[in-house]
Formats: structure tokens, sequence, C-alpha cells
């Protein structure tokens, strides 16, 4: 029969054919937690397993999103984390290591895996071909604790992208789209599955951004076909040997199918308070902007900062916009200081902060004031998502932020992308 | 009015666990019935003075979306809260109610005012609305689901059958 890509992939895990509808218990290749949801995921495992992790060396733990903390109570939960890690033989990622889903997309995540983790985000893994879904605590325990999870095999939406990608328009502003189109909860418990000559043409770190943003639609996954794009990411990574191709299979059934034509897009904006309010940034343009947020999973990646760092380089933020860099990871980080962006940066009057979530959860690193607005490239514009229900977020692109940053308010990021603008 | 009702405390759409448990009190993570005392504050600020237990939070569409964060529906179980109504939940979220125990019914709320008098019965499948006099039916929740909730939740399942049992 012919499957999807999560039909295929769940089948490999269940050890027979699977279809859409059906219930499994697999194992689990990868599974990962972080500082927010991790203490209670450890005492969980305790509490049904004793101190015990069934693939230690697949049970990643990261401390990212109070890093380095701030408060004594989260050091304390740090302080968990760490201890249960040695001693079960889990991998320790600590406060300079960044943001979970970049760093377990950089060293771990492969075609074909089935990736758990305590965080909703956990959907990035989806853009070099894995099973890669958010879950509970005490589902990502059992997970730790016994090597397996149950799933319901999700029906799949298939997502074609077509056309010429617009100067200035990018992967942010076509899943801001997507999820405007279908709602916020339009793919609830759905396996987003993107296909397309204009996901071809897209580099892994555009691709991030996609599978990142599936949950915004309520997607259990968003998930990818491999390709060359896929295999020198993971040559590059030191990984090639992982590699494998990974398509669905032609006559696959598909609840939904979604034809996006990428050369009609203008840059968008998600204003407050939902994801799907998303709007062309020429109906917001104009509106103040008090700190612009560039980093996160979603887009704190080196690609993400030389799009900013080329409309900035040489220009001074507008006086009413602090700014804040987050490196999704500390290899972006370094890659950043070694070309040169760190610096220009610096000089344009941003903040650099250590890498980790920063201020997207509003833990620290940025917490808005009352009445303030935040143009961020990260994936959440709750009301109280970046520590202060009294302010405004406003979600869009690097080159969105960029052309924040240096007017004051929200403004079209396509003027920097014209013929003699020098980008 | 009939024993074992509680309140309808009525929220919106898009509920999200940022607005139940915000990051702002990310500190509180380890001490949970502090942190409860915060519950959906963000919403409505008088909320976790008046939540009594047995009442019930009652939401339109897409309750419980966003973060994976499980603190949200345990706070609002540790509030006392016999079940969250909902039209539709957010994936995450209704299976972290399931794990924990908490009931998480999807029904038709928008008959439902603040200030409703409800009462529960799961094994029927009603949402009793006294102050309206109607009732409300809503489908069985799935079958696997429904006895990991049953048990009292995914570590009380787990003890009980020495694993995964839900096959």
């Amino acid at each position: 029969m012919a499957l999807t890509l999560s039909e295929k992939i769940l089948s490999e895990h269940a050890g027979r054919e699977v279809r859409a509808g059906e219930l499994v218990v697999i194992p689990v290749d990868l599974v990962l937690t972080q500082d927010g949801t991790g203490p209670l995921a450890v005492r969980q495992v305790e509490k049904m397993a004793g101190r015990k992790a069934a693939n230690p060396a697949g049970t990643v733990m990261f401390l990212d999103h109070a890093a380095p903390s701030p408060r004594m109570e989260l050091s304390n939960d740090h302080k968990t984390i760490r201890e249960f890690a040695e001693a079960v033989g889990a991998v320790l990622c600590d406060i300079e290591a960044g943001v979970c889903h970049q760093v377990i997309n950089e060293k771990y995540v492969f075609p074909g895996a089935v990736l758990v983790g305590s965080d909703s985000h956990t959907c990035t893994g989806g853009a070099l071909g894995a099973f890669a879904t958010g879950m509970g605590s005490t589902d990502v325990a059992v997970a730790i604790a016994f090597g397996k999870t149950w799933f319901r095999v999700p029906e799949t939406f298939r997502v074609k992208m077509t056309g010429r990608w617009p100067a200035g328009v990018f992967s942010k502003d076509f899943i801001l789209h997507l999820i405007g189109m279908l709602g916020a909860d339009g793919a609830n418990y759905i396996a987003l599955e993107f296909a397309g000559p204009a996901l071809s043409r897209l580099n892994q770190s555009e691709r991030f951004t996609i599978a990142n943003m599936a949950i915004e639609a309520g997607a259990k996954v968003g998930v990818m076909p491999t390709d060359g794009v896929t295999k020198r990411y993971l040559e590059k990574a030191g990984r090639g040997d992982r590699f494998r191709v990974l398509k669905p299979d032609a006559g696959a059934r598909y609840a939904r199918k979604i034809d996006v034509d990428v050369s009609k897009l203008v840059p968008m904006i998600a204003c407050p308070h939902t994801v799907d309010n998303v709007k062309p940034v020429t109906e917001v343009a104009g509106t103040p902007i008090h700190q612009v947020f560039m980093g996160s999973c979603t887009n704190g990646r080196l690609e993400d900062l030389e799009i900013f760092t080329k409309i900035v380089a040489g220009k001074q933020r507008h006086k009413r916009t602090r700014v804040i860099v987050t490196p999704a990871s500390r290899d972006v980080y370094k890659a950043a200081v070694k070309k040169g962006l760190v610096e220009k940066l610096i000089d344009f009057g941003a903040s650099i902060n250590t890498p980790g979530c920063g201020a997207c959860v509003g833990v620290h690193g940025g917490i808005l004031g009352n009445g303030e607005n935040c143009l961020a490239t990260s994936n959440r514009n709750f009301k109280g998502r970046m520590g202060n229900p009294d302010a405004g977020i406003y979600l869009g692109s690097p080159a969105s932020a960029a052309a924040a940053a240096l007017a004051g308010e929200i403004a079209d990021p396509r003027r920097h992308f014209m013929a003699g603008a020098g980008v | 009015m009939p024993e074992n009702t509680g309140r309808a405390y009525k929220f919106g759409d898009n509920v999200s666990t940022d607005l139940i448990a915000p990051g702002r009190l990310m500190h509180l993570r380890s001490n949970l019935p502090e942190m409860a005392k915060h519950v959906l504050e963000d919403a409505d600020p008088e909320f976790p003075k008046k939540v009594k237990a047995g009442d019930f939070v009652v939401g339109g569409s897409n309750f419980g979306c966003g973060s994976s964060r499980e603190h949200a529906p345990t706070i609002i179980k540790l509030a006392g809260v016999k079940a969250v109504l909902a039209k539709t939940f957010a994936r995450i979220f209704f299976r972290n109610c399931i794990n924990i125990g908490l009931p998480a019914i999807v029904c038709d709320t928008d008959g439902i005012a603040d200030g409703d008098e409800l009462s529960l019965d799961m094994a029927a499948g009603i949402v009793r609305n006294h102050t309206k006099a109607a009732d409300v039916r809503f489908a069985p929740i799935p079958e696997s689901m429904r006895k990991i909730l049953e048990e009292g939740g995914l570590v009380a399942h787990i003890e009980k059958h020495k694993g995964l049992a839900i096959e």
C-alpha cells in the first residue's frame, strides 16, 4: 500500500504496516527534555522506574529555557536535571549549548527517526525527515524510562509549495501565511507533509523554520522528504552516514491537499495575541516597536543572523527600539563571531545574549514593559508569552525584524532587497 | 440544586498554556501548589481566588494550545477543578490531561455561561447544566485514553500494568 511519510516512519518502527487512525506502541530513537519541563519528567521517571533511562545515549537533556539561571529556584531545577543525567548516563547539554531544537538537529536527528520531546517545538526535527513531536513531561518520562511511547497514526495534509521565492520573502512568511490560512487549530492532530519545487529550493535552515511552526496550526508533526540539501547538511555536521532517501509513496492517501504558490507571497506578520492572526506587513506598517528579538529555534540560526546583519550592517538601530540577538546554539554563535557578524551587530546597537531560548519564553533575557510592542522572529505571540500580559508581540522574519529595528516601527523589509539596496 | 454541582468558569477560544501557567512563573514549576495560586490569572485575575473544589473550567475551541508544559493542566487540577470542557482541545494539552487524570471533555460549550451550575456524568456522557435545565452530550473519550484516565493517570497505569498496556 502507498504510505505517507508519517505512515512510513511509524510502520518501520511498529514492524508492520500501519495506516492513519491506528494505534501503535513503538520504540523511540531520541528523547529530549529541557529545563522547563525536565524536572517534572525526572520526578515522573523516578516514580515509575527509579533512576533509569532505557537508552541513555538517545536521551538528551537540555538547560536552555533559563540559561544561565536567573533565580535560585531555577538553579535548583537545573541541579535536578544535571544529577539525573549523570546518574543514568544521559546526554546533558548544559547552559552554554543553546536551544534544544537547534542542537538536537545539529547533532542527533536523522531521517526516519522517531523523536519525542517535552517541548512543543520538537516538531522542528521533521525538516530532516524525522517523525518528531512534542509531548508532556509524563509521556516523555515513559519514553525515557521504557524507551517507547504510543501514538495514534495521524492523517496527513500534503502542502505542495511551488513558484520562485520573491526577494525579501522567506520561509517564515510562508509558514505564517499557511497558519493564517489553516487557523491555530486547523491541523490539530494532523501530520503536515511538505513537498514541491519551492521547498527543494530552500536551504536546511529555512526548512527548520517551517517544521518548527507546524505546531502553531495544531499539527502533530511537520515532516519533509529528504534530498541533496538534507544530505549536505548531515555531511557538514559529520553525520553523512545517517542520510537516507525518504519520500512518501506515490498514491499515498491525504486527508487534504493544499497548494501554495510562493511567488505570490509577501512578508507576513502575526499580530497579537494569536499566531493565526496574520497580516501582510503593509497592513501593519507603522506600528511602533520597542524591542526586536532576533533569535529562537524558529529563526536563530546563522543564516538568519546573516540576513539580519546584511540589512543593518553599518547603520544604527532606531533609538526607540532595543535589539536583542540570541544565537540559537553555541555553534551558531561561534560561526557568527568567526564571520564578523557579532561585531557588526554590536556596532548596530544590539545586545547579544547567551545561546538559548532567551526572551521568547518570558523567563528572562528581554521581558517587555507594559504597553510595549516587540517584533520577534520566534514562534508565539500569545498574551503573556514574553513575560508580560500587557505587551504586544508581532512575529515576522529576520528581514522584517531588521526593517523594524531600523525604522522603530513595523516596516516592509522588501525595500532592503531592491536593486541598489546593497543586500 | 442537586449535590455534586460546580460553577462554570467560562473562557474564550485559544486559551494557551502561557495564559494558564505563564513563563514568568517558571520558577514555581517545582512548587506546583504555589503555582496553582496563579492558575489562569492572566485570563481572569479573580479566578484563582474564586475557584472552589468541584468547579469547571469551560473554554471554546483549541483550549490549551501552545507549550507542552504539563504544569498547565496540573495546576488546574490542583485548584480543585473537576473537569475542563471545550469544543476542541489542542493535542498535547488533551493528552496531558488524561495522563494526569483530569477529565478533558469535548462538547458544545456555546450554551454554557459563566456562573452556570454544572454536574458531570462520565458514564452517561452528559454534562448537566442545572442553571439552564439543559443536558450537553459528549462523545466518549477514546478507549485507550479512558483506561488511563480511569486508572488515575499514566503513572498509575504504568504502575498497575508494569508498563504501557493500551493496545
